[in-house]
């Protein structure tokens, strides 16, 4: 279970992605307890920071210990890539915190 | 106070998502009026933070959350915030072998008992498992 | 089976009782529904009480985390804003850890999340959200409001926020950046909103009291009053 402090220090896989390298959310379907939002799946991006490492919630949910950590990211889409008719302004943005197995390289 | 009563239609443009998975749905106006939380959802609340703490660690926050996400979209739809918290803290505590259902049932009969004993009327139909 | 946290009402109530308008008065706190005891209401006592009997937790613990939760308030935020508004390098370390920051100013947020502080510039206007749950900064705000956690505001604020922003009131100009939130994970998020013009040479206190809860969530901007009495006056 989570302890004090909720980033895992060890082990301490690489991170797959930096700052500003662009990607793109899975497009697979969910099994059982996800944290990446329905509206975002499939969708192109850019990290914007790298959180650190946290113990998986998928295995949480279900009493495991989450191990090995996974490496969670902000991520900033742009609205308009995201909607089909966004109705704000053509700057405005969204940023999520997606865990690393969910993010692909985008191309 | 109580999240007014939703019509149990359907959702429009769910596409088959996650129940709680909502973003980008537009359900409803926002009602911006205030309330207090009642001292049972207080209490429910303090529960929660005490089961996942690490004297105990009976349950997650990913494990609650996993189980509010198996209700139904009716019901999600349909009972409140902390309605939907002691309905999971006591499905993981059946989970996790810390309660069992008959002694839930057991108690909650006795606690009924005590309310009409004391004049104040309790409801019999139990909370869906 | 005694129960001696539980006061209730005494009296025989009606069902068409109306409940809407009870207030919390001072230390002992009554049930906030006189009318019939809901199944929710009835559960959580059943198993609060089971679980003391078996020792996996204590009334006063419960307790002392009912008062815990009750003594964080937007006031906290607020205090943290005025600070991070008066002394720059400490809003830069609000920015770059939020808990430490806090922890400083003798906050301590637990641990069962981590905070991250966003700030509001004249570029870009930040509004949080969860859409998955609903995600909060309890200990630094308190309670979230029922709006917040509502199916509304989770759902529509991803895809409208300027929408939900002018149900709030808050309209910006298009070369305004809106920026949302959705709390994902384990991170908990705080806007830190823009100090209001006419408040040169505020003190951290009257800084203070100009700060809400919504602008730290963003759907609302700290506006400055204009007056004589107006560095006295709270926020509304």
């Amino acid at each position: 279970m989570k302890g004090a402090g909720l980033r895992v220090a060890k082990p301490a896989p690489a991170a797959r992605f930096a700052p500003g390298d662009r990607v793109r959310v899975a497009a697979r379907p969910a099994l059982g307890h996800c944290r990446t939002p329905w509206y975002l799946r499939g969708k192109m991006g850019v990290v914007a920071a790298v959180h650190g490492r946290f113990r998986d919630p998928e295995l949480l949910a279900y009493h495991k210990p989450g191990l090995p950590a996974r490496v969670l990211y902000k991520v900033r889409f742009k609205q308009g890539d995201l909607w089909v008719r966004y109705l704000g302004a053509a700057g405005d943005q969204l940023e999520a915190d997606i865990y690393e197995h969910w993010l692909e390289p985008a191309k | 106070m109580r999240e007014p009563e939703r019509k149990t239609t359907p959702r429009k443009g769910g596409g088959g998502r996650a129940v709680h998975d909502i973003g980008g749905l537009t359900l409803g106006s926002i009602d911006r009026s205030e309330h207090d939380l009642a001292l049972w959802e207080k209490r429910t609340d303090a529960m929660l933070v005490l089961l996942r703490d690490n004297k105990r660690r009976v349950l997650s926050v990913d494990a609650h959350r996993r189980m509010i996400e198996s209700y139904g979209e009716q019901e999600y739809d349909r009972i409140t915030y902390y309605e939907k918290w002691i309905r999971a803290i006591r499905n993981l505590l059946v989970e996790q072998n810390v309660l069992t259902r008959d002694e839930i049932q057991a108690r909650l009969a006795e606690v009924r008992g005590k309310h009409e004993k004391a004049g104040r009327k309790a409801v019999k139909a139990g909370v869906p498992w | 089976m005694h129960d001696p946290e539980h006061h209730h009402d005494e009296h025989e109530h009606s069902d068409e009782e109306n409940h809407g308008h009870h207030h919390d008065h001072g230390p002992f706190q009554k049930d906030h529904d006189t009318g019939p005891a809901s199944a929710y209401e009835v559960l959580e006592e059943a198993i609060r009480s089971l679980l003391i009997e078996k020792g996996v937790v204590t009334a006063q613990e419960i307790a002392a985390q009912v008062d815990l939760m009750d003594s964080r308030t937007p006031a906290l935020g607020a205090k943290v804003v005025a600070r991070a508004w008066v002394d720059p390098v400490f809003k830069r370390r609000l920015l770059k850890d939020t808990r430490a920051a806090l922890s400083e100013l003798g906050i301590d947020i637990g641990t069962l999340a981590e905070f991250c502080t966003v700030e509001n510039t004249p570029k870009v206007h930040n509004v949080i959200v969860c859409t998955l749950c609903s995600c909060y900064p309890k200990m630094l705000l308190g309670i979230p409001p029922a709006w917040y956690k509502s199916l509304a505001y989770r759902s529509r604020t991803v895809v409208d926020p300027r929408g939900v922003l002018a149900d709030f009131g808050v309209e910006l100009q298009k070369d305004v950046e809106v920026r949302v939130h959705d709390s994902t994970a384990d991170l908990r998020y705080i806007v830190l909103p823009m100090r209001p013009k006419g408040t040169r040479g505020w003190t951290e206190a009257e800084l203070a009291r100009l700060v809400t809860r919504d602008s730290m969530i963003g759907t609302a901007i700290v506006v400055a009053p204009s007056g004589p009495a107006a560095r006295r006056r709270t926020a509304r």
